[in-house]
């Protein structure tokens, strides 16, 4: 009872989520095929926006830095992708898009572990114990600097990476629902690569000797040193590991929708996923993604509606500011996120 | 006590001439003792002596400005440092614990513990990721060896329980297993029994006697409670302001008059 009153804010709050995502069902707005086809759609930017915000979860819990170059490093990563998929077929004249992917991903994987290391030796190393703001500016530069670089080596167009995957849309469940649900097996494709990514993880994180190491590094800096575990070493391999993570997220979403410089700005998409998961929890990550992207195409296709029709407003552009006010109202009764460590300071 | 002070053995680490400052704060001035294998070696002193420094010092997360540190090695041989570092400290066999608990909170008493086996694990992180072959007995064995301390520390019903929902004085217990589990030579306490109750306290003496006597290792602990140290102690440093001010057996020390002046205060 008292655990009800204490925390009915974020209690009202997921009430609130519940309801907004019941009603267009109950009250008949939209047929049920719509319904899952609209659930499906966010679920899907839910799944990029939670593989973006686990890079930004990986680090700051092993390091505490917020690494604000994340989203560049989701461009430089998917135009190393696209170009090097480009190129490799000219240079070495490799027939099979499928061997030429491959070497691109392999190529860009090892780009990705190389930054990971060049960030640990010339930044974070001379930065040891600095506040988090310094830190912070420090990933600031790095993400202007990557951005820059990586348009003057990789071109700044519009690339694409074409994974093969078929781009068509198809009906299922057309016996279920009236008139069957639309989706695209490419997305579908992403959505289990990204499933497999985050279990890959998940395993890698808990069950192997080197995960333990990340966890009591997030932990304890002080006390992991004191048991001989090399933080170095460790930084090296989160920022490798969020390297990769980004690597992916940035070649769904760049097959998707093309590789191009606006890939950088959905770090900031990220944001308010991480905040509303709360900033040290990798579940909170995934599933902070996942209800904002869902979140948003509901109240894009279900609220915007109502909202033109009662003050008689142009409409349109619900998408862009849903997730910063969900976060913000997080942010008001439940700073630290969903499932965020609670900071209770000794007085 | 004849049967202990008969195994004490060589000296495992000799501080010399430590100074150490802060600024223009003198934390340690020209500190030098040592310590020898199998003993129990206490520093004591009031607040602000200078005995947290000393054993930073020793675990490397200080560096002095003046003095060397010698540790014997595992092959037997003695080797000279101006300065140590934690890691290096770690690989050559020194574990210690925290006065202000430095457990990983989140995590469980099991993976705290097992996070002292890190360094001896050596198999590959793919094999580790997929438990097969090699990486699976080495994870057992492992295994094995945290859930010895478990036992030996009566803390089996709390394995899985993450650290930070334990009161105090287990969570000084599990600190200390942790270090165990390092197999450590030598074994550095920062003020283990501070905050206890009386009963949490005699618990501590007797897993610090007892690791002392069937593991052998050599202790360095650190308190500022007189009565406790000089029961379970084979010898003592007293440390004031910085300096030493006494260092010999309980006995000796109790009877030093600078001692009793540091700890009592002196009619001037």
């Amino acid at each position: 009872m008292g655990n009800l009153r204490k925390n009915w804010p974020i209690i009202t709050l997921i009430c609130g989520i519940l309801i907004g995502m019941i009603v267009p069902l109950a009250s008949g707005m939209s047929t049920p095929g719509f319904y899952v086809e609209v659930l499906l759609g966010g679920l899907m930017s839910g799944v990029l926006y939670s593989l973006v915000a686990l890079g930004f979860v990986l680090i700051f819990k092993a390091s505490g830095v917020f690494n604000f170059a994340q989203g560049a490093m989701v461009l430089f990563a998917a135009l190393a992708m696209a170009r090097l998929a480009e190129w490799i077929p000219q240079l070495t004249g490799i027939d099979s898009r499928l061997v030429s992917n491959m070497l691109a991903f392999l190529i860009a994987m090892a780009l990705m572990v190389g930054f990971a290391w060049l960030v640990e030796r010339l930044v974070l190393r001379h930065l040891v114990n600095q506040e988090g703001v310094v830190l912070l500016m420090a990933t600031l530069g790095i993400t202007y600097f990557i951005d820059g670089v990586g348009q003057t080596v990789w071109g700044s167009d519009i690339y694409e990476i074409n994974l093969g995957l078929p781009k068509t849309p198809t009906l299922i469940a057309e016996g279920l629902f009236q008139g069957g649900i639309l989706i695209n097996k490419e997305d579908l494709v992403a959505a289990v690569a990204a499933g497999l990514l985050v279990l890959a993880l998940a395993v890698f994180f808990q069950k192997t000797a080197t995960g333990r190491a990340l966890r009591a590094v997030a932990d304890d800096h002080q006390a992991a040193q004191s048991i001989g575990i090399p933080l170095n070493t460790i930084w090296v391999i989160v920022w490798a590991v969020a390297g990769i993570v980004a690597l992916v997220a940035g070649m769904i979403w760049g097959s998707k929708l093309g590789v191009q410089f606006s890939l950088s700005l959905i770090a900031l998409k990220a944001l308010p996923v991480v905040i509303l998961g709360g900033l040290t929890s990798v579940p909170g990550a995934i599933l902070g993604g996942l209800i904002i992207g869902v979140g948003e195409k509901f109240a894009e296709v279900f609220l915007g509606p109502i909202l033109v029709k009662a003050f008689d407003l142009a409409g349109g552009g619900i998408e862009n500011w849903f997730a910063y006010v969900l976060a913000l109202a997080f942010l008001l009764v439940r700073p630290e996120g969903l499932f965020g460590e609670k900071h209770i300071d000794r007085v | 006590m004849t049967n202990r002070e008969r195994r004490i053995g060589d000296v495992v680490l000799k501080v010399d001439n430590i100074s150490l400052a802060f600024g223009g704060v003198k934390a340690l001035t020209d500190i030098s003792f040592d310590v020898r294998e199998h003993e129990v070696r206490a520093i004591i002193g009031p607040n602000g002596a200078g005995k947290s420094s000393m054993l930073n010092v020793v675990n490397g997360v200080y560096t002095p400005q003046i003095g060397r540190i010698t540790f014997r090695g595992a092959d037997g041989e003695l080797l000279t440092f101006d300065h140590m570092n934690p890691r290096r400290a770690a690989e050559m066999g020194i574990a210690r614990t925290f006065q202000s608990l430095a457990l990983f909170k989140g995590m469980s008493v099991l993976d705290n513990i097992m996070t002292g086996r890190n360094l001896r694990m050596k198999s590959n992180i793919l094999l580790q990721a997929v438990r097969f072959g090699p990486a699976l007995a080495e994870e057992l064995e492992h295994r094995a060896f945290v859930e010895n301390i478990i036992d030996f520390l009566e803390i089996q019903a709390y394995r899985k329980t993450p650290v930070g929902r334990l009161p105090y004085g287990l969570q000084k217990r599990v600190d200390l297993g942790r270090a165990l589990a390092m197999q450590p030579r030598l074994l550095l306490l920062d003020e283990p029994m501070a905050g206890m109750n009386v009963e949490e306290k005699e618990d501590m003496c007797r897993f610090i006697l007892d690791v002392n006597d069937e593991f052998g290792t050599t202790i360095v602990l650190i308190e500022h409670d007189m009565g406790v140290v000089m029961d379970i102690s084979d010898r003592v440093v007293v440390l004031d302001y910085g300096r030493k001010i006494g260092d010999g057996t309980p006995d000796e020390v109790r009877s030093n008059e600078a001692v009793i002046a540091a700890y009592l205060g002196v009619a001037h």
